[in-house]
Order: structure tokens, then C-alpha cells, then sequence
């Protein structure tokens, strides 16, 4: 068995950036570095290298009316016992909006590629050295950069809501037949739509490959949006040699629901239940992310109950979707469909919960800043008891039981799909995919939030990276989840629920704050940027999704093209967060 | 030996085929007690799991959410919704439209002239329930709402979303028990402290029993 | 449909290779035949047959395995163990549009993804049935506002059930599994237009241009491009002439500005409101807005209609 990396510990630190780069770096009043743009490569590959920031959480651009500022989030594989670790800020301007140019940092974190991409998508920003810029959720061809301020859609009916058209005199009118032609669209001009196509979804050129004497071809094949195992609308582009992986190009966007842009005109609370719709397994989970990204901003702490009542929520959901992802791996690998139906069984009685508490399964919009919505109803206790000390913990052993030892299991997944720690850092994968790849990094106990060091809970890691160990890892993470909620129902305190008063109108101090929670599909991030209105003036939602997805061609090349499907399902997609 | 693993687990899915059998003839009683509801909990949920919809319904918890309704007294007819349009503006895809009623001498009217609700927008947060100050918009349990049209019948107009507080009551007996007490306990409030000025008012609702358990089957809009 | 009479009444009966016997018309002048002798036509024998024809098929819809969002979730929900909608018999979910009998439009439905679907849904063998679950296909949902939002998949496909609901629980997508159970058992095969040669078409596919693009709307389209562009232009030749005439170089430089206020709007047609030297839309009067809201209209998007304009301004009295 090989030796679980435990994360790079650095013993000296390096001279601070503004010891390094004097003339280089600068303090905004916000207190984030600001590197000047045409030096960042140089100070990126510093700050991984010297200091070890090895990893970028999140990038992300904001459009400022003078000019765009690209963020980037990045932390320390660094793990010293519990002491958490520390964050880093940097942000690049690019200051002429016409043709914004902002050096690439792909090759200092890969992990950079699908992020940047999305800016440029967004904001038109050029990533010079970006190995394949571009657009990654919209479509080529597509006009304007969508998050730009002053981009309007189709329907655009004011900058901030609540609209003035709705009351005191509200006629009902769809906004389809106010704007049949969509006049903000901004359709180029002298261009004949009689004349207009589609972008060119043709692959690429089959090539004869020189290998031996006997003349195979490399060919490309399509498999979605439409695809039984893309786990939604997904699609890839796989270059084979006959059966075997040469290449694998994730083409995404297919369900992309501009959540950014229009939570940039919500105001701050109506932003929640659209957090429901990223990760539509673990609504709890982005329910809390965006609270925690707010309460940081606003200064507001849960009260005790509170706090404990959302862990509980999100043990449930990591429980529920962990269960499920199971079944829909397990179906991706050819058993139909025993393990789902399973696994739905025990979901379902976790959405009952759900449905009594906050009043629906899946769309809980539960979480409020400052607390939850509801108090926990009186059946809630007994059902979950029952749940969490009897029945799950049963079923995941049923589980164990018929999979674990399962010899066809064993033979499609062991070995297969591997995904090596460095490479996984690298790409900021997260979650389950990055500990079952041997690294030992969970924010809930790196970066705790709420009141999770409080618990007394294992982070499972396993030490190859194959699909075996991500099928493992699940489990152990369920069984974690489950002590975790035996703890909480120990212990669970009576008191208010929310701290304050339940209110709508909430002004949000000036600021940006970056508010990151474990989901079971990796780490969940909320960006927001206030400028002291009702509106947030920058929303961004780091998807887990949308970043580990980038590791499905590190762990494709090379093997067949049956275990693409595996590794799809082993990666634990959920197409809302992935496009938004 | 190999093929163990592989049997054990054969072993599993027998043992619930099995189950469904032993187990099922013994929860059935346990569903009759509830006419047209199931309820199932985590230890008794083995066997066959499957509710039979539409002859049997699951029970839906009192704070289920599907499309708001508008409260109307039972016994005056009056609208509760004074339209000061809190949940028009906290909507989140503001889906919710009201013209404002108005008095002959031009000034607001604490009443909506219209309330639309465009269902092909909303999307059940539940937040015009949770926010408004006069009790007046709750969510429906009704979720059986299917239709083979959309442009005419999906824009729910005040007519449409108005129900009576005695439904309410019924549909949400908890909410409507806690949200009755608080009216009364504001009302003597306000009594005690109106009481030597003006004659008491008569109260607003008397506040129906609440009818039996909720059953789970979606009811009708009235 | 259903209460059309019989066959033959639509169609050229030439073209429409439908089994024809006679009308009811002809049926009913047949009527007075003598007693004994049991006269029917070909149409009420298929009603004999509907109820068979139309119980095996509402019990053997194959859906498309097919999800698009949140509500796929809660379809998958409902296909498993809890609501098991292989008890109606649609269990078998195909994940070839050539072997289906139902499509599930299950979640939003996004302006890149569109194409897609609308090539699924024409390589579905006829009958073909469509679902539109939630509220996201029915008609944009919370995310209509968005730029990559279709409002409501019934833009490109015959929707023949809606289910509201944001999702709509497993429950709420049996009861209208159940409405589309209704309307198949409706059917009368003498009527179903898949017997009949030329009546179903293909829905061309969308464009996906600088926006989506619907071919059957483009002739449409042109013209209110030509109108925007017409008025660009004189937008533009008014910016040149305020120059020219040399006046003031503020104002030369202001005229610029809102020609290119006007450029980055996009073809946006006059909205009505008046422009002040400030560079700042001319507030509408509250009373104008008001009436115009009562017309639909919203006030500074939509131009005012001559009615309302205060006296004075436009009309030169």
C-alpha cells in the first residue's frame, strides 16, 4: 500500500510577497494583494513554489467601472495538526475593458483552465498563454460578455430588483411578449439571420495514427448532451485508439442558467433558494456556503441551535448524496439497478426529513443568514433518531455487503481511472476525488466553519486514486457522516434559531468576503463582493463540479472507453453546479 | 474463492425480494389507519417500499410548499391581503404581480384590486409566506395541478389562489393554531390599549376548530 | 378532436391513404336501409377497436432516458423504488429517441442545449408524446430573465402536459403521467394524425447565432433588424450633422456619446423617454406611467403611446 501524502509541510517560510516584490505588489483597502498584471506569472509561480499556496480554490473576475479585476482564492496544502490554514487573496487588473489581457496562470495551477475560460466566457477577459481559450459555457459565436455590467439579456427589466413593475400596479405581462425580439440582444451589425448557422460542432479530423503495420485510425467520438450515463447534460468529445482513451475534451454549458448574473441583480436574501438549484442534491450544503459567505460580511453568528441544526442538515444531504452517487456509479458500471433503488430507498426517508423541516425535498432554501428558517418540527426527532442511530448505519453495512467484496467490482475499478495526488492538487480538485487520491484535506477540518471542530470525526483518505478508492471513500464518509450526526443529536442544545429578527431588506457592508463549505462533491465556494446596497454587487459560485471535472482526462488516457463512463460517475457530477 | 463476493451480494437482493413479500401483508394495516396516506418510517420501511399513487398518497408535512394561496375570511369574505407588497418584492423571480386597490377619494385601499401569480416563475421558495406581516399568503399543499394547457390557465389570478381561512385551518392546523394565538395576543394588546378611546372592534375571525388530521390527499382549491 | 365526425371530413381523401367507407353524412342517408340488415360505416367499427388500441399504448409508453435538471432528479425519484412508475408501465426508459414513445422535458431548458432536443424530439417515431415538467419547460421559470434561458419548451414542441411545479414532487409527475394517460385514451385512431400521410412535420432547428435563432422566425427578424438599423443610421447622420453644424464642442461630444449609448443598446428602438442635456432619460410623469402600465406597457422600456404625450410635446400645436 502506498504512503498516504499527508500535505506538503513547509518548515521555513519564505519571505512574505511584499518582501519579494516590493514594487510589485500592492495592499487594496480591502486588504487583498493586488499584483501587477504583467509580473503575475512570476509572483503565481513564487507563491506555490516558496510559500506553498499549491492550491487554487477559486478564480474569478469582477467587473469594476473602471476596470476588471481577476481574484484568485488560493490556500496551502499545508497541514499542521488542526491549526487551520490560511487563505490567500491576489488579484491582477486588466484596465482597458476594449481588450482586456491578463497573463494565464495555467501552468502554474492547471486547476486555472475551465476557471479562466469562464471568466473569458463572462467577461471577455484574453488569459495570454491559456492553452484553449475559449468559451466554455456559452457557445461560440455567442455575443457579448454576458456578466459585464453593462450586458442586458433579452428580458432585462431593471438593474436591481424588486422591480417597479410588479407594484402597486402590477398587470401581469410575460416578459416574452414585451420584448419579442429581444431588443437588448446585440445581434451584430449588417448581419442577415437568414444567413446564420450554428457554431461548427464538427470533430476534428480523423488522423491515420503511424503506429506498426497494421493501419488504425484515431477516431473522435461524441457522446452527449443526450447520453444515458452523463449523468444529465453532458457532454465529452473522446479521441480513441481503438478501445483505448487518447483524449478527452469536456464540452459543458448545455445547462447553464446564468445563476451569477441574475443573483447580481437579486437582492441579498433572494439570492438563497437559487443556491438550491447549483447542487440540486445538497441544497443544505449551498444554503450554508452562501449564509457563511454573508454572515462573514455582515458580522453575524448563528445562534447554538442554529449552528447545530445545520450540520445535521448537511451530514444528512452528504449522506443522502453520497448514497446516491453511489447508485449512480455503480449503474454507470453496468448494475442496473440494484444499488440505486437501494440507495434511493434510504434518500427518500432523508428528503422526508428534508420536506417536514423546511417544506421540500430537494429545494430546501432552509438556511438564513443568521440561523435557519424553521425550528426543527416535533416528528423531525424521532424519524431522524431512528434514522441516523438504526437504519443507516445498517444499510451502509447491507451496503458493504453486497459491493465491497464484489469480485466484478473489483475487476472494473481497481487499478483503474487513477488520479495521482500531485495532479489532483494541481487541478484544485476537491472533496472526496482529492482524498481518495491520498491527500488528507477536508474544510470542515482545515477550515472549520460553523461549529465543526466541535466533533469528533475521521477524514478517510486512500492511498491510490482509483475508482476503487473513490468507491470506498463514499462509504467511509457516509459512516463519518453518521458519527458526525450521532454526535449532534447527543448533543443538540434548545434556543432560538435565528440570531435577530427575520427580515428581507438586508444591506450588507461594504466588502467581499469568500465563504467555503465541504459539499459531498468537494468545495463549494461563495463569492461575494458588496458595495453596501441591497444587491450584491458580485455573486460567484465556485462549483466543486466545475473544477473537478477537469480531472476526468487526467484519469481517462489510457484506459478503455468503458471506464470513461465509470469515471464520470466516480468524479460525482451534478450538472447545475457544473454550468450554473 | 472468487464468485463469493459476487453470491454474498446475491444473498442481499434475495433476502429483500423476500422481505417484500414477509414484510409488506404486515405494514398494511399500518397504511389503512391513514386513509389515502402513507407514512413511512426509517425502521418500518422495508420490505415493499413503493406507494401506490394515486389509490394511496404519501402524507405531506405541514410546511410542504407548492404554490401559494391567498387566505380569505372564512365568515366576511375579506381578503387578509392588505397589498402592501412585501411578497411582491421579496420574490426572488418575481413571479408575483398586484395592483393596488383604491378608494373612491383616490387613496390606497388596503386590499388588492388584482393578485396574479405567474406559476410558470415561481419557484416555491416560499418566501411571500415566510415575510408577510398579515398572514395572508401561505403556501398550497395542491400539487396535483397538471394541465394540457399553459398560456390561459398558469397565470393564477386572485380568484384562483384565494382560499378560505377554514381551509387553512385544516390544511395547516399547527401554523394556523401558533398563528392564531399570536392574533389574539396582539389583539388584546391593541384592545387594552384602545379601550378607553373606542368601543372594541368585533373580533376579525373566529378562528374554526381545526378539522381532523390532515389526511395527505392534495385537496382541492375551493 | 374528439368530437370531430369520423373520417373523411378532413384531408383529401386521395392523398390520405385512411380506410374510407362512407360519411356520416352517407351513413346517415344508408340509415333508412330495411329492417334486418345491420348498415354501419368503417369508423364506428374502430370504435369498437379504440379502447384496446388505446389501453395498450397508454400502458406501454416507453419515456426517453433524458434529464435535463433539478426535475430529472425528482423523475429519477419517481422511477424508483418509492413511486415506481413502472407500474403504469412506462418503465423502460430508452435512451434512443428512435424507441421512444414520451419525451421528458425535465428542467430548464437552456438556448445552447435547445438544438438538441429539437433533434431528439424529430427523431422520436410518431405517436410521440411530450411532457413538459416544472415550471423551467413550461415557461422559463426562475430563470427566465436569464440570457441562456429558452421561456418554455412549448416555443418549439407540442407540449401535450404540463406539470407546474418547481420541481414537481415524484407525486405531481404521476398525476400527469396519468393527464397524459387521459388524453391518449382520448384518441380515436380513425383521428390520430400518424395514419395520415403529410401530418407531421419536422421542427426545424434552432440556430445558434449570436442569440438563438428560430428559422421559422427569421423573415420576422430581418425586418426588425432593418428597422433598428435604419434607425442607427439616422441616429448616426444626426451625431454627423450636430457636428457639422459646429456647434458648441460639448454638445458635439455629447451627441457622440449617446450614438454610442445607442450602439451599445444594441438595436433598441426609441424608448420614448426624451433625452435631457444631461445625457440622463427625461423621467415619464407618474400619470403617463401609470396609464401605460395599465396598457402593459413599461414605462422608459416601451414608447408612450401619441395619446399620452403631453400636449405640446411631439404634436407641433
Amino acid at each position: 500500500m502506498a504512503a498516504v501524502i499527508d500535505p506538503l509541510i513547509h518548515t521555513s517560510p519564505a519571505p512574505s510577497l511584499d518582501q519579494a516584490f516590493p514594487d510589485v505588489v500592492s495592499i487594496d483597502a480591502g486588504g487583498a494583494t493586488v499584483v501587477q498584471a504583467d509580473r503575475l506569472l512570476e509572483v503565481s509561480r513564487y507563491l506555490r513554489d516558496q510559500m506553498g499556496y499549491t492550491y487554487l480554490a477559486n478564480m474569478t473576475a469582477v467587473d469594476y467601472p473602471d476596470h476588471l479585476e481577476a481574484v484568485y482564492h488560493l490556500y496551502p496544502m499545508k497541514v499542521i495538526g488542526n491549526e487551520p490554514s490560511q487563505g490567500l487573496i491576489i488579484k491582477a487588473h486588466a484596465t482597458d475593458k476594449d481588450d482586456p489581457v491578463i497573463p494565464s496562470v495555467t501552468s502554474v495551477w492547471p486547476g486555472a483552465n475551465f476557471q479562466e475560460r469562464e471568466v473569458y466566457d463572462m467577461y471577455g477577459i484574453r488569459f495570454a498563454g491559456h492553452p484553449y481559450l475559449r468559451r466554455v459555457l456559452m457557445w461560440d459565436g455567442f455575443e457579448g460578455w454576458p456578466l459585464r455590467k453593462d450586458y442586458h439579456e433579452a428580458y432585462y427589466e431593471g438593474d436591481t430588483k424588486p422591480f417597479a413593475s410588479r407594484w402597486p400596479g402590477g398587470h401581469h405581462v410575460r416578459a416574452e411578449e414585451r420584448a419579442r425580439f429581444a431588443r437588448n440582444v446585440a445581434y451584430p451589425r449588417h448581419w442577415d439571420p437568414a444567413k446564420a448557422t450554428s457554431p461548427d460542432e464538427s470533430l476534428p479530423v480523423v488522423d491515420v495514427s503511424e503506429l506498426n503495420t497494421i493501419h488504425t485510425q484515431k477516431f473522435v467520438i461524441n457522446m452527449g448532451p443526450q447520453h444515458p450515463s452523463t449523468h444529465g447534460v453532458f457532454r465529452m468529445q473522446v479521441t480513441l485508439d481503438g478501445e483505448t482513451v487518447v483524449d478527452v475534451m469536456p464540452v459543458i454549458g448545455y445547462l447553464h442558467r446564468n445563476h451569477e448574473k441574475i443573483g447580481e441583480r437579486n437582492m441579498w436574501l433572494q439570492n438563497m433558494p437559487f443556491t438550491d438549484r447549483l447542487d440540486y442534491f445538497c441544497s443544505m450544503g449551498n444554503n450554508t456556503g452562501y449564509a457563511l459567505a454573508v454572515e462573514k460580511l455582515m458580522g453575524v453568528e448563528p445562534p447554538e441551535r442554529a449552528e447545530y441544526i445545520r450540520v445535521i442538515m448537511q451530514e444528512f444531504t452528504r449522506v443522502q448524496n453520497h448514497l446516491f452517487g453511489l447508485g449512480q456509479f455503480l449503474s454507470d458500471l453496468g448494475a442496473f439497478f440494484t444499488p440505486i433503488l437501494y440507495a434511493i430507498e434510504n434518500r427518500e426517508l432523508i428528503l422526508d426529513l428534508f420536506e417536514m423541516t423546511s417544506g421540500s425535498r430537494m429545494m430546501c432554501n432552509y438556511m438564513r443568514f443568521g440561523g435557519v428558517a424553521y425550528d426543527l418540527p416535533p416528528e423531525f426527532m424521532p424519524l431522524a433518531h431512528e434514522l441516523a442511530f438504526e437504519r443507516l448505519p445498517r444499510e451502509i453495512d447491507e451496503l458493504e455487503e453486497y459491493l465491497t467484496a464484489n469480485e466484478i467490482l473489483h475487476s472494473r475499478t481497481i487499478g483503474v481511472g487513477v488520479l495521482p495526488a500531485e495532479a489532483a492538487i494541481g487541478l484544485s480538485i476537491s472533496g472526496p476525488l482529492l482524498r481518495a487520491s491520498g491527500v488528507k484535506y477536508d474544510i470542515r477540518r482545515h477550515q472549520p466553519y460553523g461549529i465543526y471542530d466541535r466533533f469528533d470525526f475521521e477524514i478517510p483518505t486512500r492511498p491510490n486514486g482509483d475508482l476503487y478508492d473513490r468507491y470506498l471513500i463514499r462509504v467511509a464518509e457516509v459512516r463519518q457522516s453518521i458519527r458526525i450526526l450521532q454526535q449532534a443529536f447527543n448533543s443538540l442544545p434548545d434556543g432560538p434559531i435565528l440570531a435577530g429578527r427575520k427580515a428581507w431588506q438586508i444591506r450588507v457592508p461594504k466588502g467581499e468576503a469568500y465563504g467555503r463549505v465541504e459539499n459531498p462533491k468537494g468545495e463549494t465556494g461563495f463569492f461575494v463582493v458588496s458595495d453596501g446596497t441591497a444587491n450584491p454587487y458580485r455573486y460567484h459560485v465556485r462549483a466543486p463540479s466545475f473544477v473537478n471535472i477537469q480531472a476526468l482526462r487526467e484519469m481517462s488516457i489510457g484506459f478503455k472507453i468503458a471506464d470513461i463512463v465509470a469515471n464520470l460517475g466516480s468524479i460525482d457530477i451534478v450538472l447545475g453546479e457544473l454550468d450554473r | 474463492m472468487f464468485g463469493s463476493g459476487v453470491l454474498r451480494g446475491m444473498l442481499v437482493t434475495l433476502r429483500h425480494f423476500v422481505e417484500t413479500y414477509t414484510e409488506d401483508p404486515r405494514r398494511v394495516k399500518a397504511r389503512a389507519a391513514t386513509p389515502n396516506a402513507v407514512r413511512q418510517t426509517p425502521n418500518d420501511a422495508r420490505g415493499l417500499f413503493t406507494v401506490q399513487y394515486p389509490e394511496e398518497k404519501l402524507a405531506i408535512p405541514e410546511r410542504f410548499r407548492f404554490y401559494p394561496m391567498l387566505i380569505v375570511d372564512g365568515t366576511t369574505g375579506q381578503d387578509w391581503c392588505t397589498s402592501c407588497g412585501i411578497c411582491a418584492k421579496v420574490c426572488p423571480p418575481q413571479c408575483i404581480w398586484i395592483v393596488r386597490g383604491t378608494q373612491p377619494n383616490g387613496k390606497p385601499k388596503p386590499e388588492p384590486e388584482e393578485f396574479y401569480l405567474d406559476t410558470t416563475i415561481c419557484m416555491q421558495c416560499g418566501y411571500c409566506a415566510e415575510f408577510c406581516p398579515f398572514d395572508a399568503i401561505k403556501m398550497n399543499h395542491d400539487y396535483e395541478l397538471s394541465a394540457y394547457e399553459r398560456h390561459e390557465s398558469a397565470i393564477y389570478n386572485k380568484e384562483m389562489l384565494s382560499v378560505t381561512t377554514t381551509f387553512y385551518a385544516r390544511t395547516h392546523p399547527r401554523a394556523w393554531a401558533e398563528e392564531s394565538a399570536v392574533r389574539a395576543e396582539k389583539e388584546a394588546r391593541d384592545k387594552a390599549k384602545a379601550a378607553p378611546a373606542t368601543p372594541a372592534p368585533a373580533p376579525v375571525a373566529a378562528a374554526p376548530a381545526p378539522g381532523p388530521a390532515p389526511t395527505g390527499a392534495a385537496s382541492t382549491r375551493p | 378532436m374528439a368530437d370531430a365526425p369520423g373520417n373523411g371530413q378532413n384531408g383529401n381523401s386521395s392523398q390520405s391513404y385512411e380506410l374510407r367507407l362512407m360519411t356520416e353524412e352517407e351513413f346517415m342517408a344508408e340509415d333508412a336501409a330495411p329492417p334486418g340488415i345491420l348498415v354501419t360505416t368503417f369508423s364506428k367499427l374502430l370504435d369498437a377497436v379504440n379502447p384496446a388500441y388505446n389501453w395498450g399504448r397508454r400502458y406501454s409508453m416507453w419515456p426517453m432516458q433524458f434529464g435535463l435538471a433539478c426535475c430529472a432528479i425528482e423523475f429519477i425519484s419517481q422511477a424508483a423504488s418509492r413511486y415506481d412508475f413502472d407500474r403504469f408501465g412506462w418503465g423502460l426508459t430508452r435512451a434512443s429517441p428512435r424507441q421512444a414513445d414520451v419525451m421528458i422535458v425535465s428542467g430548464t431548458v437552456t438556448k445552447k442545449m435547445l438544438p438538441q432536443i429539437v433533434r431528439l424530439y424529430n427523431q422520436m417515431a410518431e405517436p410521440k408524446y411530450v411532457i413538459s415538467m416544472g415550471c423551467c419547460a413550461n415557461g422559463g421559470g426562475p430563470f427566465k430573465e436569464g440570457y441562456n434561458v429558452v421561456s418554455g419548451i412549448d416555443q418549439f414542441l407540442p407540449v401535450d402536459v404540463y406539470i407546474p411545479g418547481c420541481p414537481p414532487t415524484p407525486q405531481a409527475f404521476l398525476h400527469g403521467l396519468m393527464k397524459l394517460q387521459e388524453k391518449v385514451d382520448a384518441e380515436r385512431v380513425q383521428d390520430v394524425a400518424w395514419y395520415r400521410r403529410g401530418q407531421t412535420e419536422e421542427i426545424p432547428v434552432p440556430i445558434l447565432g449570436p442569440d438563438l435563432i428560430d428559422p421559422r422566425q427569421v423573415p420576422e427578424l430581418q425586418v426588425a433588424l432593418k428597422a433598428a438599423e435604419a434607425e442607427r443610421k439616422a441616429a448616426d447622420e444626426a451625431a454627423k450633422l450636430a457636428a457639422a453644424a459646429a456647434l458648441a464642442p460639448a454638445l458635439a461630444a455629447l451627441a457622440a456619446g449617446q450614438a454610442q449609448a445607442g450602439q451599445a443598446q444594441g438595436p433598441a428602438p426609441t424608448t420614448g423617454a426624451e433625452t435631457l442635456p444631461s445625457g440622463k432619460p427625461k423621467p415619464i410623469s407618474g400619470k403617463v406611467a401609470k396609464a401605460m402600465r395599465e396598457r402593459g406597457l413599461t414605462p422608459g422600456v416601451d414608447p408612450i403611446p401619441a395619446d399620452l404625450l403631453p400636449p405640446g410635446a411631439g404634436q407641433g400645436d
